[in-house]
């Protein structure tokens, strides 16, 4: 089994996490965690639904903001796509997705304050950065036979209309969908930060205490993303785009004077604008590298090694609860509403509830990265495992597991895997905003203490960083012959 | 029209030459017929004089070349993309103009399938899908057809009406058949293509089947 490239990846990667474990502050400092715990799984079955009308308001602008933000991205990320093959394009394209949704609705807040934009092109534009690098995959695949036996001196446009689109429409459509959903969760984390939706009121019910309401929201958004496909519909979909910039809410006037300092002077550093010159710019950056980016690095990396087998054992240990190989009916249902409920949840929502609940460390963190990421995985794999077909007399329980089930998806789970590396480690990073000592912890507190050039700075080390996780997963995807679909 | 002169064909795929050399002079109003054992390389040959004469030529690929999600008329409609405005295509996916319909109506009609005009092709059957394919060659409606096996999924007497009316429906025509029967019977020139060469060139008056067998 040694011999086996995939074994031994997958092993190579233990080992980095376990020496990581080592070095991870791994603990719960909470007085009370598990009296807290079991309040908070009370308040889940004591929901209260009426406590506020703010709720509903919330629910809606959760909603509006998916909307436009995923249907903008979506329409920019379209048109980069047709221009995809270029290579400054890709590398815009990369960037732009290399940074979580979080850090930019943190930089618009700064010049364009609580306005509706801030919320809108937080979504809009790295998602368009992922759209784009999807949608032109989705194209190269087309079918290249019907433009070859095209009359000579088609119209590209036509040419491109006829040829491609129709071929492309569902793989596109489906893929658009399954963006909304992120967009939702995308959407609901956004309040944390301060814009008017979920993560708001949520944050907002926590830090009072109020449990039975932040379990009615936390169900309302399981509700509202269970049941996609029945209001989600092809015709009511213009209804919805065409609506939703009108629910985004008022939020507060831009303050154009704002956007003009925030670009001509916050962001330039801090020794080019005091007049210090290029001498300045050395210490300057040896500082903060020094002491918040490689502290910051060192943490995002030691957290996501952690995260990332944390996930993968999770989702070996939970695609059963779905398969059909195992349990009655009863067992499976159970199976799914949990994995659902996993995979819906914002892992920045589970990590704020369990920080909350355990006390700051790197713990929450990783059972909320793994519990969201491992939900997600192990929902793909339990339902590939559904159309293997195993010999009427195959062997039963643990040795159907480890024999028959494992073996046969154990390559499209670590293509899953390595897929969701560089998503695993965006959200490190982010989560840092929390209170964890990644990336995220030194960028929010470099904007609260208003030096937004290291700001500025350490989002730039998190985008590379997150472009250099993206390419060396793809290159062990691509050396250990793995595939996969898009997830986010 | 004049005829072409297609000279210096060669193809070859990973480094193995499988055309060629080989030279074609096809005349104004001729009809040739390609035969010749599967893996003869004569698909490889309709697609080298596609290349050549691309302009003036209205072709059927083996493959088809069908935009599975596209409707029946949509697919035929293609043949004449390069004629209309690019707002008019635009147009016509959404909302075909009645002219255009009726066009396309009438040509599946002398094709035998009318019912199903706005099926997506993905949901034809291949006999039905090969129709879709030749309704756009005669739609394109260029002097000369290049077809590949045009009729190779469809039965008997289909497969002559179909082989009528591509003969009437172009001046020109060069196409691959594996049916020695309807070769003779539709064409007026055979061409026996054997590994890569002509190894058969004459009028089909004066030839006959077994002639033609000595290639298989």
């Amino acid at each position: 089994m040694l011999s086996s490239p995939t074994v031994r990846t997958s092993l190579v990667f233990l080992a980095i996490a376990l020496v990581g474990l080592l070095f991870a502050d791994i603990a719960i400092t909470a007085s009370n965690p598990w009296r807290d715990l079991g309040n908070f799984f009370l308040g889940i079955l004591t929901p209260n639904f009426f406590s506020s009308e703010g709720l509903l308001t919330a629910l809606l602008r959760t909603v509006a903001f998916a909307f436009v933000g995923v249907a903008l991205g979506s329409i920019a990320g379209f048109l980069l796509a047709l221009v995809y093959r270029f290579l400054p394009v890709r590398m815009f394209c990369a960037f732009v997705r290399a940074i979580h949704e979080l850090f930019w609705a943190l930089i618009f807040l700064q010049f364009f304050g609580f306005h509706p934009l801030t919320g809108v092109l937080a979504i809009a534009i790295p998602y368009a950065g992922i759209f784009a690098k999807v949608y032109s995959e989705i194209l190269e695949e087309a079918d290249p036979e019907p433009g070859r036996a095209l009359p000579p001196g088609t119209g590209n446009i036509s040419a491109f209309l006829y040829t491609r689109i129709p071929d492309c429409w569902v793989k596109m459509r489906t893929y658009t969908a399954y963006r909304l959903e992120c967009g939702l969760r995308s959407s609901a984390i956004l309040g944390f930060v301060g814009l008017p939706t979920l993560g708001f009121y949520l944050e907002a019910s926590f830090s009072q205490g109020l449990y039975s309401d932040a379990g009615a929201m936390l169900i309302l958004f399981y509700v509202l993303i269970a049941t996609m496909p029945l209001w989600v519909r092809p015709k009511l979909l213009p209804v919805y785009i065409l609506g939703a910039p009108f629910f985004l809410g008022e939020g507060l006037p831009i303050v154009w004077g704002n956007v003009q300092r925030f670009f001509t002077e916050d962001i330039v550093p801090a020794p080019l604008r005091n007049g210090e010159g290029l001498a300045g710019l050395t210490p300057w950056l040896n500082d903060l590298m020094i002491n918040e980016a490689m502290p910051g690095i060192w943490n995002t990396i030691v957290l996501t090694q952690i995260a990332l087998v944390a996930t993968g054992i999770l989702s070996l240990l939970a695609f059963p609860l779905i398969s059909n190989h195992f349990g009655g009916p009863i067992r499976r249902n159970a199976g799914h509403v949990a994995l659902v409920i996993a995979r819906s949840t914002p892992e920045y929502i589970l990590a704020y509830i369990l920080l909350q609940l355990w006390g700051p460390s790197m713990l929450p963190a990783v059972v909320a990265l793994a519990l969201h990421n491992g939900g997600i995985i192990g929902h793909l794999i339990g339902r590939q495992t559904n159309s293997i077909k195993l010999r009427p007399d195959a062997a039963s329980g643990l040795n159907r597991y480890g024999w028959e089930l494992v073996p046969r998806v154990y390559r499209s789970f670590l293509a899953f895997l390595f897929y969701r590396w560089e998503i695993i480690m965006r959200e490190t990073a982010i989560l840092g905003i929390l209170g964890i000592y990644t990336l995220g912890f030194y960028v929010d507190s470099a904007i609260q203490n208003i030096r937004f050039d290291r700001a500025m700075v350490l989002i730039l080390v998190t985008a590379l960083l997150n472009i250099g996780v993206d390419t060396l997963g793809r290159y062990i995807r691509r050396k250990l012959a793995l595939q996969t679909m898009p997830t986010c | 029209m004049s005829g072409f002169d297609l000279s210096g064909l060669t193809a070859s795929f990973s480094g193995k030459r499988v055309i060629g050399p080989l030279s074609l002079q096809v005349n104004p109003s001729e009809k040739i017929a390609l035969v010749g054992k599967s893996g003869a390389g004569k698909s490889t040959l309709i697609r080298l004089i596609h290349e050549r004469v691309n302009r003036d030529s209205s072709l059927i690929p083996q493959e088809l070349g069908l935009v599975s999600a596209l409707s029946v008329f949509h697919n035929v409609y293609m043949g004449q993309l390069d004629k209309h405005a690019t707002w008019y295509n635009t147009v016509t996916l959404a909302r075909p103009f009645a002219k255009d319909r009726t066009e396309v109506n009438s040509l599946l009609q002398s094709l035998g399938m009318t019912e199903k005009f706005w099926t997506p092709t993905a949901s034809l059957s291949g006999g039905q899908r090969q129709r879709v394919a030749i309704a756009r060659a005669l739609y394109r409606n260029a002097p000369m057809l290049l077809a590949d096996e045009p009729v190779s999924a469809l039965d008997g007497p289909m497969a002559h009406s179909v082989m009528a009316l591509l003969r009437d429906g172009f001046s020109t025509s060069i196409i691959a058949l594996h049916d020695v029967e309807l070769a003779l019977k539709y064409c007026t020139r055979i061409v026996g293509i054997q590994d890569g060469q002509i190894a058969l060139d004459d009028t089909a008056e004066r030839l006959a089947a077994s002639d033609i067998m000595s290639l298989y």
